[in-house]
Formats: C-alpha cells, structure tokens, sequence
C-alpha cells in the first residue's frame, strides 16, 4: 500500500511539525509513504473566494503529483474535503463557468477523489487501528473542524438526530493519560473560514474568541484539532490574551512518545 | 456590507454575548424538540422530497390551488413582482375606499416593501405580531423572520412603548408591557377594514391554506375584517392536505423547538359577508427556479432554523445582511434578487454547514452560498485588488518552483492571505497573534531528512 502525504500549503510553510508527526506516524504503522516534492496547494483559497474557476492549474498540479498512489492522505480534513468536492470542478459549475482558463485530466481527478483521506478517517476506517502506544498526559480540548465533522463525516453533529461517534475522539482515546474535557458547545465554528478570517474580521475574532473561551473554562493545557487552520486562530487568539495553553495537531499528540 | 455592520456590531461585546445566547436557547431548544422524534431524519427527507417534488411540477400545483380556491370563493391575483403585488393590495383597499388594515407576519410583504407603499398612499398599516409591531414603532425592518425584534432587550421595548403607547417610563416587565401592546392591538383590530395575513401552506387539491402564528393574531385579523387578504410566494404551494402532516410537525420544532405552532389556522373560503384574496407572487422565483444550482432554495418553508444555529448571524445581527430575509437563506435568496446589491452576502459566512443540518426541507445551504461566490465573481462583482490577488495566488501556488521560492525568501506563501504584516493595517493582527515562523517548511525538512535516504 503506497500512501501519498499531501501537505497543506499553510501547514508546510508555518506548522511542518504536524507534518513531521504525519509522516512519522503513518511510518510507524507501517505504512510505505511517499511525500511528492512539488506539491503546492489544493486549490481551496481560490475556490472559497469564488474563483473556483481558475484552480485549474492548481488541481492540475496536485494530480500529477499524486498520480500513482493507492492512498493520498492528509492531516486535514477542509483541504481533503475541498478536494473531494472539486476535483475536478463540478460539471455544472464548469459549463456554467465556460471561461474557465485550464481543463481537467476528468478521469484521472475522478480516481484521484476516490483514494482521498484525512487522516482520522484513515486511522480508523482503512488501517482499522484500535490502539496507539502513545502518552500524553495533559488535559485537552477537540476542536471539532466543521469541514472535517459536517461534510466529510468524521463524528455526528449536534444538530442532527441519530448515534453520537467520533473519530478523532476514538483516536485521543486511545492516548494513555490523555484527559478529554466535554465542551459546552462541541462543534461550534471558531470563525477561521479561510478568507473569512480577514474579511470578517470582527464576527471571525468574535467566534474564536468564544471558542477558546469555552475550552479556557474547562481548564484545557491543550486545544487540538484535526485542522491546524482552525488551531491557527485559536491559537493567535490565545497568544494575544497572553494565554499559557497550546494548540497542537491532532497528529502531534497521536504520534507523541509513540515507540517504534 | 455586512462586515462592516457586522464590525458596529461588534462594538458592544457584551451586547453580541447576549444576542448570540438569545439565540443559541432557541437553538438548543430545536435540538431537544428534534430529538423527542425518532423519525426526525426522515421526515426531512419527506419534506425536502415533496418540496422537489412540487417545485418540478409548480405549474401545475399552482393552477390547481387556483381552480379550488376559486371554487371555494376565494379571489385569486397574480403578482409578476413586488410593485404589482402591492399595487393589487392597494386596488382592493381603494375599491372598498378602506384606510385602515391589520397586517399578521408575512415576509413577502417586507421582501416587496408594502408597508412604506401604502403609507405613501395614505392607507394605515398596522402590524400585529408583536416583535413585528415593536419594530414597527421604531421604523426599523425586522432582524429575523421569525423573531422579528430579537435584537431587542426588553428595556429598549420598554422606552419604545413608553414613547408610543404610553407605558411608565422606565417599565420593561415583560408581562406589563405585553398587555399594554395587547391593549393597543386590540383596538387596532376592532378599527380595520381589512386584514392581511402570510400564507405558510396552500393546499393545492383544497384551494384552502393554513397560517402559523403563535400569537393569534392572524385569526384576530382576519375573523374581525371585512376582507382578508393572504399573500404568498408562490412556493408556498403543497400538493396535498395530507402533506401538513408532514410539514406542520417540522416548522414548529425546527423554529423555535416547539411541538407545534400554537396557532395553525386553515382557511378554506370565506365567511358569509366576507371577502377572501389570495394574492399569488412571483417577485424573481421564476430567476431562481431557472437556476438549477439554487432552484431548492425554494424548498424553504421560513422556519429560520438555519438563522438561529448561523454563528456569524448570531455574532452579526440580522440587520448586517441588509435584506428583509437575513441569515444563511437570506445569503441564498438575496443575490436572486439583485446580486449587486447582495454581492457581499455569500461571504458573510465560514461555510461551516451547520445551516444546512438544521433546514427541515434539506437544502443544501453552505454550498449554495459556495456555489453564489462563484457566480458573484463571475458576474464581475468583486473587487480588481481581489481579483489581482486571488490571480497572484493561484500563480504560485500552481508553480511547485515558484511555490518554493517564494516560501524561502521567508515563508512568504501566506502573504496572500494577509497575515504578514505585524501592523494596523493586517487584519489578521488586530486582534489575533502571528504564527510564529519555523525554521524550515516540512518539504525542507523532508528534503534533508528522508529524501537522501530514499536515494541512498
């Protein structure tokens, strides 16, 4: 089984530790992974802006990096999600959009969707693991990504009625000492929203805010996530407010005093 | 634009808590109403299915609710948009030579702005739901479409009923002030002419329609008046009478997590003496019906569902959206109806998708509001630094050397998402920390540390 690690462009460039704890733990579960070296980008920061229509270049390049993998997986789940969903770009958006600048290899983009996985998903529902010689002993906060939880289904939602599971919790539960705290509101955005963080300002800073509010009073040492773009506010967030509590990668604390 | 309502907004922090916990209780008061119902999930499926089903087939429905209604005695008109809907409502007041009538709560009135229209032309309009009434007294459009004045404390309700009614000053006893505006209506009631009411259903087999009010006073109005008036989107339309079961068990939990409306009135034909209209409204859903990616948003059955669980709307107040619908549905709606105008509405949200799991009737909000950013851009409605920068981006970021290149002089790839500068002028730094920078990126760091190896 070859794994492709995709990633992210912000995470390359300002958290490769979540990278490195990846790479490392899917090594350690005796996967076989390649990391392409020209990788950039999934297109998602052009596409949410509503420019979806000149990703085709990005996406070009994304699939001819990772042609030839039986898995693409990555530590996130709103760069697999939008890569899932607009890979290639949907037939109706296209032909609505004819002006679109470059055309999508369509059969390959179709095959690329299918091998698709953020990493939770990964760990649980194609290498079936059900434990982890991992410890870390600290009090955490999940924060719950929306693209992650919602539209690629790792854990049932609030809203919706029907068997609670989760993901990502079964994975931290399988951390020894991890202390898992129960949010007020467990899967409420924190206001990231890609551009949104900038041209929202004030609502995107709201948000975050009460996000780490609410892990604050449960006495977190840890927020963690499975979207190091959301744990990039909260954690901007948390500095500002001259907080002593960290984020990390879902990832990190999985791979974290993991024995080989 | 909605940011920058949304930042006056956010002036009053503790204003902005206490709004968004107003609606988080309704929230979660939806959630405990859909969990006493097993069968919650498929019902939505029902819904949304009769819903698809009806839109496919509108024309026909619609005539059919014609036939009925017109069977039943109810006269029915046809508005192509906002101005011949009010100019219909006006013609029925005039013919009587009516000046006074009640209004219960109906979108479609404040979508087409016929309360300023009759003002003008000299008719009083008196709107009888009270959130509606209070916002009414303070000349302000409501903030939601279901809790109309939801962006007021009670000592605000308290200084304007103090000014028009005639309450104590200073007096915000929920109770007290209630009965005083009961009072008020009360005579309002008694004195109209006429009486407009929304429509939630039309039933097309019946030709009748039901309205939900919790308050009453639809069936105040309309059992009091001389003529009744009901207007509808014509969306409003359901095939069957059987279909209510359906429905009626969704909007009541999904809105404000009751079992049911405490109201839900069907009106079938008119009294003896009296006089029905069923005034049936196109107003730009015929646009939207021809948009096959936003054609479902015309499933909505106005619960508001999606407003309540919105963390932006909740942080942002229905006025930020600028549009008589506001919140997740009115972001989809409102470019329909004059994209220029609504060209900032499909970025007032983080696509988070909580939206589209509360709507009873399954749209598929988040990524309608995804698929409008498309089309506003496309349309040309967004800014040339927008565009010139979106255009930089994709530039680099399709170039893996470019790519690289431009993140050693400094990890600069992210300078198109403004975080760089540690200045006023960075959004992002206002009031949030920088990333820190780390020594190498992870294809750095892969390079030294496993490619060799992989060569070796």
């Amino acid at each position: 089984m070859k794994i492709g690690l995709f990633i992210p462009c912000y995470v390359d460039q300002f958290y490769p530790q979540a990278g490195i704890a990846t790479l490392e733990l899917l090594e350690k579960l005796g996967c076989e992974v390649g990391y392409p070296p020209d990788q950039t980008c999934c297109g998602q920061p052009m596409a949410n802006a509503g420019f979806a229509r000149w990703t085709g270049a990005c996406d070009a390049n994304f699939l001819h990096n990772f042609e030839g993998y039986d898995y693409i997986v990555s530590p996130s789940g709103s760069c697999i999600l939008h890569l899932k969903e607009h890979l290639p770009v949907p037939a109706a958006l296209a032909a609505e959009h004819a002006h679109r600048e470059a055309t999508l290899p369509g059969e390959s983009a179709a095959k690329a969707a299918g091998t698709l996985f953020e990493l939770c998903e990964f760990l649980i529902d194609v290498l079936k693991i059900n434990q982890l010689d991992s410890s870390f002993p600290h009090r955490v906060g999940l924060h719950v990504s929306c693209h992650g939880q919602r539209m690629l289904g790792l854990s049932s939602m609030s809203e919706q009625v029907g068997e609670s599971f989760s993901k990502p919790r079964a994975l931290l539960q399988m951390v020894r000492g991890l202390e898992l705290v129960e949010l007020d509101r467990p899967d409420e955005c924190c206001g990231f929203g890609g551009t949104f963080c900038v041209t929202e300002e004030a609502v995107s800073v709201k948000m975050g805010k009460d996000r780490v509010a609410d892990h604050l009073s449960k006495k977190v040492e840890y927020i963690t996530g499975g979207d190091m773009s959301c744990l990039m506010h909260l954690e901007g967030i948390l500095k500002r407010q001259g907080s002593g509590v960290r984020v990390m990668h879902l990832a990190e604390i999985l791979n974290f005093g993991t024995r080989i | 634009m909605h940011a920058t309502l949304a930042e006056t907004f956010n002036l009053d922090e503790s204003r902005v808590d206490w709004h968004d916990g107003a609606l988080w209780f309704v929230r979660q008061k939806r959630d405990r109403a859909a969990s006493q119902v097993p069968e919650w999930e498929s019902l939505r499926d029902l819904a949304s299915q009769i819903k698809n089903h009806t839109l496919a087939r509108l024309d026909t429905y619609l005539l059919e609710l014609e036939e009925k209604a017109q069977q039943n005695g109810i006269r029915v008109h046809w508005a192509a948009d906002a101005e011949e809907h009010n100019r219909i409502i006006l013609g029925i007041m005039q013919e009587h030579g009516f000046r006074k009538m009640v209004k219960s709560k109906s979108m479609l009135t404040e979508e087409c702005h016929l309360n300023p229209f009759l003002e003008k032309n000299g008719i009083e309009v008196i709107d009888t739901d009270l959130g509606e009434r209070i916002v009414q007294l303070r000349h302000e459009p409501p903030s939601h479409i279901v809790l109309p004045a939801i962006h007021l404390k009670k000592q605000e309700v308290g200084d304007t009923f103090h000014e028009h009614l005639g309450t104590e000053a200073g007096a915000s006893d929920p109770q007290y002030l209630t009965e005083a505006a009961r009072q008020h209506l009360r005579e309002k009631f008694i004195a109209a002419d006429l009486a407009i009411t929304g429509v939630n259903f039309a039933v097309a087999e019946t030709g009748g329609f039901v309205v939900c009010t919790n308050e009453g006073n639809a069936d105040m109005g309309a059992h009091l008046a001389r003529v009744h008036i009901a207007c509808m989107g014509f969306e409003k339309v359901i095939p069957k009478a059987e279909h209510l079961g359906v429905f009626l068990r969704l909007l009541a939990r999904s809105a404000t997590g009751q079992p049911i409306t405490t109201y839900s009135s069907h009106f079938q034909k008119p009294r003896a003496g009296q006089e029905m209209h069923l005034v049936i409204v196109d107003n730009g859903r015929s646009a939207q019906l021809g948009r096959s990616e936003f054609r479902n948003s015309l499933k909505c059955i106005r619960c508001g569902a999606c407003i309540n669980t919105c963390p932006v709307y909740r942080r942002s107040g229905g006025h930020s959206y600028h549009n008589a619908v506001s919140g997740p549905i009115g972001i989809i709606l409102a470019p329909n109806l004059d994209m220029k105008k609504n060209a900032d509405l499909p970025f007032a949200s983080t696509l988070c998708g909580s939206c589209t799991n509360v709507c009873p009737v399954k749209i598929d909000i988040h990524d309608q509001i995804w698929r409008w950013r498309q089309t506003v851009t496309a349309a040309g409605y967004s800014g040339f630094f927008k565009r010139l920068g979106i255009k930089a981006m994709q530039m680099v970021l399709s170039n893996p050397r470019l790519y690289r290149f431009a993140g050693k002089t400094g990890r600069l790839v992210l300078r198109f998402f403004p975080f760089l500068l540690k200045n006023g002028l960075n959004p992002w730094y206002k009031n949030r920390e920088m990333p820190e920078v780390p020594g190498m990126s992870f294809g750095e760091w892969h390079r030294k540390n496993r490619t060799k190896q992989e060569a070796s």
